[in-house]
């Protein structure tokens, strides 16, 4: 017999008593009441007080909001040519969470996507805990759709914009670049920011498990494209600028250069190009100095292309006129212990001729009949020392130090270009005012821009500093290489030495500042080349800058169609090519008398 | 009475079952006029898409040095000289 099998329960004496079924009634209603009122409670909780929770809650697992990209606007030279345009592009995202499910199609993936495989899955690994990571930007949209084809899971699109620059390194420095953002980051693409970028828009989608749209419901926000741009620059005459300054560059070793060209009747900046550039396209492979714009960024001491101003004051301070003689010998002198020297003695001359050999002598006197007062109030009137008001990102003041603080020494400095410095902007937009009847204008970079003219100076004393300035694009002035051919040219020439830690370098600065055609004036140019070496060791302004204003000047003047204003020569004995540039002090020592 | 007052709920009634009938048509006319409107907006993308690749194409091709080289190598064209111009008078 089974030992464990259970032992029958003894027969009870007494059955318990018969349950009350009204008592038992109530007692199944109650619970069952109390059940219903819990389940009332809970689905009003529900449905009612956190109603919203849960709807927003549900929602949020398959609608979601989406932003709308917008295009960044395309920037535009004055003549409608495309300068800056952004083409879409497709960027593809994962989940890596998701995508990690699908680990053996990482590989195809990886080949699609042209990335390293074990690179890729370890970046997937890293972002494990997050959500959304780029596997790749700004791949073409052909490219992209071949990864969105493999159709692995977690793996998305986004569209979003690249931009391009099919000028290249032409106009690099004016347009400045863009981030992978697509946001401005230098230049007028900075500038300009706001203007250009639009404001993406906002709709809601419908997305299944797998992150992908399954349908559009409603927008949100209505996408704002970004607005066009066109500038004041030419790029014809930017080209030729860029390849003028590029070849002189080369011919003279020098390290780099600059050069800006203004439209005189509206401050239009219509040529701004700096040597050397670096292409906007492909922006990791250039260096941090290629890409600054010289032309508005660095400031050098302008040298003799100040005495213009100087020679301004002296005639504004009723001292001096033109045909005022000035006795230049010995072409030294000797001033707080300091000597300072012309090439060669120019002799007796006149304040017209100290413009035209370029005599800082001359301009050292001149300066000593002034008061630094005077000097200061000339040189701030024309601009210098503060912003010209471009609005260019990065635009320097140059400096120009406070009267108070010229000693003798310094005064005779400013007066013929040392102790301050310039931007080549700057000196264009001087020249520019110069040229100009002594009106100046706030240069700008876009076309039509509202831009007033400003009284600086008596317009009888600008047209004869002009006069003054014609004198030197002849053969007995400094700067014969700089004349245009069938046109009259204004200018003055700057050699100035390169400042350096402990004081001045063996080096120079080259410029050049013209006007053509002098007789009506339309444009100013103003050339800067630093530190040339080679082709002889030439340095002067004359011959290293002025010969970059005469070939880019000859080809402005044939694109923007300006009538030549040297028609007498041209009547009287023909079309003829300017005379040869003689050595400048054989031809000025002739003239000495 | 009685009969005005069931004439009012009857038409009450009608009134909100129409009302409710016609939000959930407006909300599907507008859910149909959206899609068409991204479908639009795709087409015009498209249609951009194409601009921007032309306009960078044409770019390209005009681009000035590429217009110097092809004139001055290959055409064996030159600025004229000054003997070789003339000028009119207007």
């Amino acid at each position: 017999m089974n030992p464990r099998a259970p032992t029958p329960p003894p027969m009870s004496a007494r059955r318990p008593p018969a349950p009350n079924p009204r008592k038992r009634l109530v007692l199944v209603l109650f619970v069952l009441g109390c059940v219903s009122v819990g389940l009332i409670a809970r689905a009003i909780d529900l449905q009612v007080i956190r109603k919203q929770f849960y709807q927003d809650q549900g929602d949020a697992r398959f609608l979601r909001e989406v932003p709308i990209p917008v295009s960044r606007g395309t920037i535009f030279d004055r003549n409608g040519v495309p300068l800056a345009v952004s083409t879409p592009v497709v960027s593809i995202w994962a989940n890596p969470s998701e995508l990690m499910d699908h680990a053996d199609q990482i590989p195809e993936l990886a080949k699609a996507l042209d990335v390293d495989a074990s690179e890729l899955s370890k970046r997937l690994k890293e972002r494990s805990e997050r959500e959304f990571v780029y596997l790749r930007r700004q791949m073409s949209p052909e490219a992209a759709q071949d990864v969105l084809n493999l159709g692995i899971p977690g793996v998305n699109s986004q569209r979003e914009y690249k931009r391009y620059y099919p000028s290249g390194a032409v106009t690099a420095h004016v347009l400045g670049f863009t981030n992978i953002d697509d946001r401005g980051q230098e230049g007028l693409e900075l500038a300009y920011d706001s203007w250009l970028a639009g404001k993406p828009g906002l709709k809601r989608v419908i997305r299944d498990a797998q992150g992908r749209t399954v349908e559009d419901v409603e927008q949100i926000r209505a996408p704002v494209p970004g607005h066009d741009l066109t500038l004041s620059i030419d790029s014809r005459i930017q080209y030729l600028a860029y390849t003028a300054l590029m070849q002189a560059i080369t011919k003279h070793t020098a390290t780099s250069g600059s050069m800006v060209i203004l439209d005189i009747a509206s401050g239009e900046i219509l040529a701004m190009v700096n040597v050397p550039s670096y292409n906007p396209n492909a922006i990791d492979g250039s260096e941090a100095a290629a890409r600054r714009n010289r032309a508005v960024t660095d400031v050098v001491e302008p040298g003799s292309t100040m005495k213009t101003f100087t020679v301004a004051a002296a005639l504004e301070s009723g001292k001096w006129t033109p045909t005022t003689p000035l006795d230049t010998t010995p072409g030294s002198l000797t001033l707080g212990g300091h000597v300072f020297k012309d090439t060669h003695s120019h002799g007796l001359i006149d304040v017209s001729h100290m413009i035209t050999y370029s005599s800082d002598v001359g301009a050292i006197k001149i300066s000593q009949t002034l008061t630094a007062e005077q000097m200061w109030d000339m040189l701030h009137r024309f601009g210098f020392g503060q912003s010209t008001g471009s609005g260019f990102p990065g635009e320097s003041t140059g400096y120009l130090p406070v009267p108070r603080k010229w000693g003798v020494l310094t005064k005779a400095n400013i007066s013929f270009g040392y102790g301050l410095n310039v931007t080549p902007l700057q000196l264009a937009q001087a020249y520019a005012a110069m040229a100009n009847d002594g009106r100046i204008r706030e240069p700008t970079f876009v076309r039509g821009a509202d831009n007033p003219v400003n009284d600086i100076l008596d317009p009888r004393i600008a047209h004869e500093v002009m006069q003054m300035l014609q004198t030197v694009v002849t053969p007995i002035g400094t700067a014969p290489d700089a004349a245009v051919t069938n046109y009259t040219v204004a200018g003055k020439t700057g050699t100035s030495h390169i400042a350096t830690g402990g004081g001045y370098a063996d080096k120079y600065f080259s410029l050049f500042a013209g006007i053509i055609p002098a007789g009506d004036p339309r444009l100013v140019g103003v050339v800067m080349i630093k530190d040339p070496g080679g082709h002889g060791g030439e340095y002067y302004g004359g011959l290293v800058a002025a010969p970059v204003f005469s070939e880019v000047m000859t080809g402005a003047m044939r694109l923007l169609d300006v009538p030549p204003d040297n028609v007498q020569r041209w009547y009287a004995g023909g079309p003829q090519t300017p005379p040869p540039a003689a050595p400048i002090g054989t031809i000025a020592r002739s003239r000495d008398p | 009475m009685k009969a005005i007052g069931a004439l009012a709920f009857a038409v009450l009634l009608l009134a909100v079952v129409a009302s409710a009938i016609a939000v959930v048509w407006a909300r599907h006319q507008g859910r149909v006029a959206f899609v068409q409107l991204t479908q639009l907006q795709n087409q015009r993308d498209a249609l951009n898409v194409d601009y921007g690749r032309l306009e960078l194409e044409q770019a390209t091709w005009a681009a000035p040095g590429r217009i110097e080289q092809i004139a001055r190598g290959q055409l064996g064209m030159v600025d004229p000289a000054p003997d070789q111009t003339e000028l009119i008078r207007q």
